[in-house]
């Protein structure tokens, strides 16, 4: 692999918007307020459940100004604000202005479920009234499509669909794309909403993840500067290995990761045993952060977020390298291998 | 139009159309009430009772279509496998949805965790006995051309030998009733594409898969090799979310970057599997994109949409027509733009609207989707020595 940087993070969480925001509850280890979701089922009773939701915006300079995101679903805004902290003010405008080329990477696991359920709401209600407004942002490759449209730039643009560890996959396909040339930059973007429906389906998995919601987005360059991508392995599929302590086996030794110390280890653990089992597998005397259980799971978001607090850390000095992984719910496990 | 490569063949050949009523979900409450439904084949051999019960219709489709190329190509094991779907087992989410709403908890673990694309092919590939890291791109209606072309380039880039790439969407209430919220389906439910009284599109559903390997690989395997991919090009239309530059700027890119990369001019390509849907705004976006790109030899160019056959597959368009471009290049024919009535001023091309035999060496295909999504393909009879 040529010699790809991170140049840039942004993030969305529950903890605020923006990476200083995500920084300082991860420094503190205060987790964000939770709230809950609460509905009535049609036989009467009500289904509480909890979440730690993305605060509302405060500071209106934080979403790029853009026609197209004036409808847009909340991960779409969670998207687009990612994204214009990692490119900064005067790369957007260079994207903008066409001179330089973004290509955008979206991994998404929930995806536009918000509005693929207020929309299938309407539809069984009365089809005929369904809200033609509503059904575009259903859409998986929407949130990617307002990017490239908020930065008017017609280079490539993927959505990657898959479970917690497809964001290591973006970041395999964008370091294809520069390696090619196919643009100059490229964002990977990781961004999800949390809404009653995806907040029932996770407690189906167990009561003691908390959903959660945002987006982590990196800008890679080739040869610029910044922490390097020393490795990012083909991700592990369940289907190929389906017992998971040996599949992160596996990655781990593609990696290549050495516990000497000044390796920072972000993982993807989730406070519940049988799914942390594969990373509690390793012994690891280094330094660890598990921000799932802080933060609460933002599904396809929460390996990003994983990412850009690793960069940051590498940036600040905290870690000569880091890694981050993540253990799929249902198709495989990933990770990736950044150094200073 | 049936299931095989040649059930579909001889459909597309015989004009033939697969139109029908919808039954697998209430549509009388819709302005149309048909769609491309296609018959579900039964478990194929070899495929566990419990996987098959499990899968969603769409995934069923895929099994199917990639089970073929597997089978034509005689290969199983070790490779990437890139999937295109925008729907994904959007059914399931619906069940999933209604009996959320009910306040009913049986089996909704089960759905919940069928509903997501990546468990189900997953399913996919270990029925299949394929093993290697799955890449799905969901970039709407070009999402199967995309994965054909992430598979080209990985192999044309020696970064794997082989590659199981293809496209699939089963039908979904949602989708259809999405469909029809934007007014984009015909009310007939006759989708003419580039006629000029043309109404709006006709959804569809299936599968196309193939296997894109090394020609080195191929030969030492003493496989037969059907056809060469020799261009891939994508690119972003920023104008709107759900409408088409309007003289097809983005097509035009994808279109010159295929052609270029595949050393071709324009009128050495004898055939073009349009993107073709039939709304009034795609249809003459394209038209515009395919006049820039070929210039004065626009007159020359034979373009159908088989759309009009079968429907607007989604996720599974461009996968599909891929699969028909291939199928024109083995049989020498072009498929027909059927139902037209009145061709629309917009088209300077020779459209064809109906199967007709022909010389066919290079077919293209152009896929666009919501949010902007636009690829081309070439594909190619010659294969290089």
């Amino acid at each position: 692999m040529s010699r790809i940087v991170a140049s840039g993070v942004g993030a969305v969480s529950s903890a605020g918007w923006g990476m200083d925001a995500l920084l300082r509850v991860v420094e503190s280890g205060e987790p964000p307020a939770r709230g809950e979701f609460e509905r009535t089922t049609a036989d009467g009773r009500t289904v509480t459940l909890p979440v730690t939701r993305v605060p509302k915006l405060e500071d209106r300079s934080k979403l790029p100004r853009d026609p197209r995101l004036r409808r847009a679903s909340a991960v779409g805004k969670y998207a687009a604000a990612a994204l214009f902290e990692a490119l900064g003010p005067e790369r957007f405008e260079e994207v903008r202005a066409g001179k330089v080329r973004l290509g955008v990477v979206c991994t998404m696991m929930n995806g536009c479920v918000n509005y693929s359920n207020r929309f299938y709401g309407e539809v069984l209600s009365d089809p005929a009234t369904a809200s033609p407004i509503l059904f575009p942002e259903t859409v998986y490759n929407a949130p990617a499509s307002h990017l490239s449209a908020v930065t008017r730039c017609t280079a490539p643009n993927d959505t990657l669909v898959g479970d917690g560890a497809e964001f290591f996959t973006g970041l395999e396909l964008a370091a294809e794309w520069l390696e090619r040339g196919d643009c100059d930059l490229c964002a990977v973007v990781a961004p999800e909403e949390a809404d009653w429906l995806s907040a029932e389906a996770m407690s189906y998995y167990s009561s003691r993840m908390c959903p959660s919601e945002g987006a982590g987005a990196v800008v890679l360059e080739k040869d610029g500067e910044g922490p390097r991508l020393m490795a990012v392995p083909d991700a592990v599929n369940y289907a190929d290995e389906p017992d998971r302590v040996a599949g992160f086996a596996r990655l781990w030794n593609e990696l290549g990761v050495d516990d000497d110390g000044a390796t920072l280890w972000c993982d993807g653990r989730v406070g519940v045993g049988r799914y942390d089992a594969a990373e509690n597998s390793v012994e690891w005397r280094g330094p660890r952060m598990s921000l799932r259980p802080l933060l609460g799971d933002s599904m396809g978001a929460s390996a990003g977020l994983q990412t850009v607090v690793a960069l940051a850390k590498l940036t600040a000095g905290a870690a000569e390298r880091a890694v981050v992984t993540s253990v799929g719910g249902n198709e495989g496990l990933g990770g990736a291998l950044w150094a200073r | 139009m049936g299931c095989g490569m040649a059930e579909n063949a001889g459909g597309f050949r015989a004009g033939r159309t697969a139109f029908r009523e919808v039954d697998l979900f209430d549509t009388g409450k819709q302005r149309t009430k048909t769609a491309g439904q296609a018959s579900l084949p039964g478990r194929p051999a070899g495929v566990g009772r419990r996987a098959w019960e499990r899968m969603d219709r769409g995934t069923r489709f895929a099994l199917q279509a990639a089970r073929e190329a597997l089978d034509e190509a005689d290969l199983a094991g070790e490779m990437p496998v890139f999937v295109g779907t925008s729907a994904g087992a959007m059914p399931l989410g619906e069940e999933f949805y209604r009996h959320a709403v009910a306040g009913d908890r049986l089996g909704q673990f089960q759905r919940v965790e069928r509903y997501q694309p990546q468990r189900q092919l997953t399913t996919m590939m270990r029925e299949l006995g394929v093993a290697g890291p799955l890449r799905i791109v969901s970039n709407a209606c070009a999402s199967g051309a995309n994965a054909i072309g992430h598979a080209f380039q990985m192999v044309r880039e020696g970064r794997a030998e082989r590659v199981l790439a293809g496209g699939y969407d089963g039908l979904a209430q949602l989708v259809f009733a999405g469909f029809d919220s934007l007014q984009a389906l015909s009310p007939s439910g006759v989708p003419r594409p580039f006629d000029a009284e043309r109404d709006g599109l006709a959804i569809g559903e299936g599968a196309g898969f193939v296997v894109v390997e090394s020609l080195e690989s191929a030969r030492a395997r003493g496989a037969a090799v059907r056809a060469s991919v020799l261009g891939y090009g994508a690119a972003t239309d920023v104008h709107h979310l759900t409408q088409p530059h309007p003289e097809g700027d983005a097509a035009l890119v994808t279109m010159t970057q295929a052609t270029r990369m595949a050393g071709l001019e324009p009128e050495q390509i004898d055939y073009i599997n349009s993107h073709g849907t039939g709304t009034p705004l795609n249809d003459v976006a394209e038209a515009g994109a395919v006049r820039r790109w070929a210039g004065d030899a626009v007159g020359g160019v034979r373009l159908s949409s088989t759309k009009s056959s079968i429907g607007h597959l989604l996720g599974g368009a461009g996968a599909v027509e891929s699969v028909i471009c291939l199928m024109t290049l083995e049989g020498q024919w072009l498929p027909g733009s059927l139902n037209i009535r009145e061709v629309d001023p917009a088209v300077s091309f020779d459209l064809v609207r109906e199967p007709r035999d022909a010389e066919v060496r290079h077919a293209l295909t152009n896929s666009f989707g919501f949010g902007g999504a636009n690829a081309t393909l070439i594909f190619g009879r010659e294969v290089a020595s």
